[in-house]
C-alpha cells in the first residue's frame, strides 16, 4: 500500500512561502494498491494535483469522502478523471438523516457555486451512500463508522493483504469520551483504528487553541497521541493542519511531543510512503 | 456484550455507534436521571443522579441484561402490585420503538423507596437505525 499526501491542510487552503513544507492544499490523500486504479481519501484542493499525476494506465478511481465540508470536497470540481469518459469514478461518503449523498453533493456541484452539473460530467460516475460497515474497491477492504465530528462524518480502515491503514482527518474524539478515555467500547473511531499499521489522524489545535474550539470537531496533537496510543496503532500521522499553523509553528509542535509506544511521523504534502506489515 | 455491525466479528474490542457514545457523554453532564439500554434492552450506562436514585454505582454493577435491571428495583405500581418487565416505560420505548411515559415506584439498591415518573424515548440513529432507548426518570417529592 503505497500512500501519498497532495493535501495536509484542514479548513481552508493556505498557500505561500510560509506552508511550503508541510503544505497548503486541503485534505487529500492518494492510495495506490493497483496499477491501473487509485483510491483517494477526501477531494480537498490537493486533489486537482493528484489528478494531473495519475499514471496513464489509471482508469479508475474511488474517492472516499468523510464528510462534505468544503476542504474535503472542493478539489471535486477540478478533479480531471471527472471530465474524461474514460474514467470510472467511484465516490464514496455519507447521506444525511433527510439527504443522499449524491442529493448533498449537488448543492456544491451546480450554479451558482459550480457551473457544471453532475450529470453532465463525462466520466462513468457512480455515487454511492455509505452506511457503518464493510464494503470492497479494488485492492482492498474498506471499514466505515460514523466519528464524532459535527454533521455526518465518517472515519475509514483500509485493509489489504499486508497493511492496514485509518483515516480520521476530522476527529474529537476527546469530547465523546472525556471522562472514559481508557474505554475502548466508548470512544469514537476505536475499532476502526485498533491495531493499526498507519493511523492519520486530526491535529489541527495547539494545546492553546484547543480550549476556545471545544465541540469543532478537532484534536490536538496530545489527543491524537492518546488515541493512536489506546489504539495500538504502529505510526501516527499528524494531518489536518490550521491554516494559521506556518512551517515553524509546526516544526516547534512536533518536537514537543513524543510517544514511548507509536512512531509519528508528521504529514508532508507531495511525500510518499509504503505500508506493509511484516508480520501478516 | 452488544455486538455492531461486522466489526464486532473482526475487532477484539468494538466501540459503540457514536450517537450512543455522544447520548452517554451527554447524560454525564445533566442532572438528571438518565439510563440508556441496547436495542435488546440490556442496561449500557446510567449516570451519577440515577446512581443515586437507585442507591448503586454504576462502576460496581456495570451494564446488566434487560432481565436483570427491570426486576432489581421491584417496580411497583401505586397499589404495591408488581410492574411486568414488558410494561416499563423503557421497555416498550426499546421494543416497541415508541415512547412512553409512567409512574412507578421503585425499591433502590440501598433499601430505599422512591416515587418516579419516568419518560422514555427510543434512540433512531443517523440513518434511523435502531439504536436502544433512554429513559429520564424524575423522583416524586
Amino acid at each position: 500500500m503505497k500512500v501519498t499526501f497532495w493535501g495536509t491542510r484542514g479548513s481552508q487552503a493556505a498557500p505561500g512561502p510560509e506552508t511550503v513544507r508541510f503544505g497548503g492544499n486541503t485534505s487529500c490523500v492518494e492510495i495506490e494498491v493497483q496499477d491501473d486504479s487509485r483510491v483517494v481519501l477526501d477531494a480537498g484542493t490537493g486533489l486537482r494535483r493528484l489528478g494531473a499525476a495519475l499514471p496513464a494506465a489509471v482508469r479508475r478511481i474511488d474517492v472516499l469522502l468523510t464528510h462534505l465540508h468544503m476542504d474535503h470536497i472542493q478539489g471535486l470540481g477540478f478533479f480531471d478523471p471527472l471530465f474524461r469518459p474514460d474514467f470510472e469514478v467511484h465516490i464514496w461518503g455519507p447521506g444525511s438523516s433527510t439527504s443522499e449523498l449524491r442529493q448533498r453533493l449537488t448543492r456544491y456541484m451546480s450554479p451558482p457555486l459550480f457551473p457544471v452539473r453532475l450529470p453532465e460530467l463525462p466520466c462513468e460516475l457512480h455515487v454511492h451512500d455509505l452506511r457503518q460497515g464493510r464494503v470492497e474497491v479494488p485492492g482492498m477492504v474498506v471499514h466505515t463508522a460514523l466519528v464524532c465530528h459535527p454533521g455526518p462524518t465518517v472515519g475509514y480502515r483500509l485493509e489489504t493483504t499486508n497493511a492496514s491503514l485509518a483515516f480520521l482527518p476530522d476527529h474529537e474524539p476527546v469530547l465523546a469520551c472525556e471522562r472514559f478515555a481508557k474505554s475502548p467500547e466508548w470512544c469514537s473511531g476505536f475499532d476502526l483504528a485498533q491495531d493499526v499499521d498507519v493511523l492519520i489522524h486530526d491535529a489541527q489545535y495547539d494545546e492553546n487553541e484547543y480550549p476556545e474550539r471545544i465541540g469543532w470537531g478537532h484534536s490536538t496533537l496530545r489527543h491524537a497521541v492518546e488515541f493512536a496510543e489506546l489504539v495500538n496503532a504502529k505510526k501516527l500521522v499528524p494531518f489536518h493542519y490550521d491554516p494559521a499553523h506556518d512551517d515553524q509553528r509546526l516544526d516547534a509542535y512536533f518536537a514537543g511531543t513524543t510517544s514511548d509506544t507509536v512512531e509519528i511521523v508528521p504529514a508532508t504534502e507531495g511525500e510518499t510512503f509504503v505500508v506493509e506489515n511484516a508480520n501478516r | 456484550m452488544v455486538t455492531w455491525g461486522g466489526l464486532a466479528r473482526r475487532f477484539s474490542r468494538v466501540a459503540y455507534p457514536i450517537e450512543v457514545i455522544l447520548l452517554r457523554e451527554l447524560a454525564d453532564h445533566l442532572s438528571m436521571p438518565i439510563f440508556v439500554v441496547d436495542p435488546a434492552g440490556d442496561l449500557l450506562f446510567y449516570n451519577e443522579p440515577a446512581e443515586q436514585l437507585l442507591g448503586s454505582r454504576f462502576d460496581e454493577t456495570g451494564m446488566m441484561p434487560f432481565d436483570e435491571w427491570s426486576t432489581i428495583f421491584t417496580p411497583t405500581d401505586r397499589d404495591g402490585a408488581p410492574i411486568a418487565p414488558d410494561a416499563l416505560p423503557l421497555a416498550i420505548a426499546v421494543q416497541q420503538r415508541r415512547p412512553a411515559q409512567g409512574d412507578m415506584w421503585i425499591h433502590g439498591l440501598d433499601g430505599a423507596r422512591r416515587a418516579l415518573t419516568v419518560t422514555a424515548i427510543p434512540l433512531q440513529g443517523q440513518w434511523g437505525d435502531h439504536l436502544g432507548a433512554a429513559a429520564i426518570f424524575w423522583e416524586q417529592r
